[in-house]
């Protein structure tokens, strides 16, 4: 099936082109400030004129303002970046000709979208990873200890939330004519489902309610989310399947 | 056993019929120039081959597998090198055609002879180290050919492969394909007539969307020749030399005439009575003559007459 150079080239291309380095960089810095960022806040409005006042009401930093500011920054950046490498993976390489020169090898046209879809998912893997490991470090200097099963579960939360991202933003290359409207279709998405989410009930079925989930487990509290896990993979799945399916009936 | 075998292909594109039914056969071995003028179809022939796009009727046979199933078998036995070939910028070329060697299932002993072998072929040895974001055209279009011959395949495809080239660039890759002769049949569509005549073997011409003529070049030389005299008249003759073509094309003997400046071109059914008759005749007009010549036709004439005048070449 040819799954393995494909994922070796694509990891390439992320690693010459420098996106695996920008988005490590960008994520490890979260991972480092939202600790330090809870901690310091009420501190550095101190300094502002007339922050005396204003930092008698802000309450006494915990280690849930610096595990809440890391879910904030890690979910918003990822999806950001997920957006904005995925975009042009398949429209790009259409346009530009160099999917027509290998699919006309023996690539199939599933292993080129899959190899695409590893490749930045453990991409999003390693440098969540980083992140998380930076970001317990900081807490752990800062507020204490925190339950590394619980923090391990919180990240695997974070990823899948973000993965759902790239699978649809992946989908929608497939689907676009151009980069832009790919990034476009993907953000229309990204607002839909934003915007279902703020329907009460409807939004524990969604991927926003992983990251409630999360925080939630770093605060002791166990109300388990498996409905927005299973619709979550769902969507990634058929994102998948329906890239597939499109890619498959496409002329290049 | 033909080695590319059509059989009324179609292919639409909304309302415009892009191929309407092309019946076609090459023979191994052949390097077999596919020429039409532009719009003619002969890309959208190539998509279907290699099984980028799918046809809306007929079915085409690659080295005796149906492409027109669809099932992606024939990848294996063909090469494809597109008009504009591109490639990951931040590779260099061994790169490049280590991961063409992978998917086709070579060795890393295997890819790594191959690659230098191939770069050797195309004359980019000296500057594998370099990206090929940095690369000229020419010297992707050199890169384009070598990838398409990684796998050894039984067909090579080439679409325009040498169009947009310039003289000298045209000239290797030419040399190039010319060396492939016995290794592989190649299939080359251009509209660049004198590269078919230069390197190809078999000729079959296409027109809106179906195949005109198919045939040995020197076959098709043959059988539409048409013996051909030019006639440049002086400065000044312009008038005079436009009078006298209207007055032979009304002779027996002449198939047509063309005026072009100064030169007019007579197609001649009867070459003695125009070797007795064509030069009396423009002196008895008073033509002050600068050349008369008789000319062996070219692919281009045979080309022209067999597409219409209108064709864009």
């Amino acid at each position: 099936m040819n799954f393995l150079p494909a994922l070796h080239t694509e990891w390439m291309a992320l690693w010459r082109t420098y996106r695996l380095l920008m988005v490590g960089v960008v994520l490890l810095l979260f991972g480092l400030l939202s600790p330090l960022l809870a901690k310091y806040t009420p501190e550095l409005i101190k300094l502002m004129p007339g922050g005396e006042a204003i930092s008698q009401v802000i309450p006494t930093p915990t280690i849930g303002d610096a595990v809440g500011q890391y879910v904030k920054n890690i979910s918003q950046f990822g999806v950001i970046l997920a957006l904005l490498l995925t975009m042009g993976a398949v429209i790009q390489e259409k346009n530009r000709g160099t999917a027509a020169i290998m699919l006309v090898k023996p690539l199939p046209r599933t292993t080129f979208l899959l190899a695409k879809f590893v490749a930045l998912a453990l991409m999003f893997t390693l440098t969540i990873a980083l992140a998380g490991a930076a970001c317990y470090y900081y807490t752990w200097l800062l507020f204490g200890a925190l339950d590394v099963s619980r923090w391990l579960a919180l990240n695997g939360l974070l990823l899948l939330f973000v993965f759902v991202y790239v699978a649809l933003t992946l989908f929608c290359s497939v689907v676009a004519k151009s980069q832009f409207a790919a990034g476009g279709l993907a953000l229309f998405l990204l607002f839909t489902l934003g915007l279902l989410g703020a329907i009460p009930g409807l939004g524990d079925y969604l991927p926003g309610h992983l990251l409630t989930w999360g925080s939630e487990l770093m605060m002791g509290g166990s109300t388990p989310a498996w409905p927005a896990v299973g619709v979550s993979l769902a969507l990634m799945v058929v994102a998948l399947v329906g890239a597939k399916l499109l890619f498959d009936r496409q002329e290049l | 056993m033909a080695i590319i075998r059509t059989q009324g292909l179609q292919k639409n594109y909304g309302q415009v019929q892009a191929l309407a039914g092309l019946d076609l056969t090459v023979e191994p071995g052949a390097i077999f120039g596919f020429l039409g003028p532009n719009g003619a179809g002969k890309t959208t022939t190539i998509r279907i081959l290699t099984g980028l796009a799918h046809a809306s009727g007929g079915r085409a046979w690659v080295a005796g597998r149906e492409v027109t199933a669809g099932d992606g078998e024939i990848a294996r036995h063909i090469g494809f090198l597109p008009e504009e070939p591109a490639f990951y910028p931040w590779m260099t070329p061994p790169e490049f055609l280590d991961y063409v060697g992978r998917v086709f299932g070579l060795s890393a002993t295997e890819r790594a002879a191959r690659s230098q072998e191939l770069l050797g072929l195309v004359g980019l040895t000296e500057v594998s180290k370099r990206r090929i974001g940095g690369f000229s055209r020419g010297m992707r279009q050199r890169l384009g050919v070598a990838q398409a011959l990684v796998n050894q395949p039984e067909v090579l495809f080439l679409d325009e492969a040498v169009s947009a080239l310039d003289p000298g660039g045209r000239k290797d890759v030419l040399e190039l394909i010319e060396r492939l002769r016995g290794q592989c049949t190649v299939f080359m569509s251009t509209h660049i007539l004198a590269d078919v005549e230069r390197v190809c073997d078999t000729i079959g011409i296409i027109a809106r969307g179906r195949l005109v003529i198919q045939a040995p070049r020197q076959t098709l030389l043959a059988r539409y020749t048409l013996p051909l005299f030019e006639v440049e008249a002086d400065y000044g003759f312009v008038t005079a030399l436009r009078t006298w073509a209207e007055g032979i094309r009304q002779q027996q003997w002449v198939q047509s005439v063309s005026v072009e400046g100064l030169v007019a071109r007579v197609h001649v059914h009867d070459v003695g009575m125009a070797k007795r008759a064509l030069l009396p005749s423009a002196v008895q007009a008073g033509l002050l003559l600068r050349r008369y010549e008789m000319l062996r036709p070219s692919l281009e004439d045979i080309f022209l007459r067999l597409v219409g005048e209108g064709a864009s070449v």
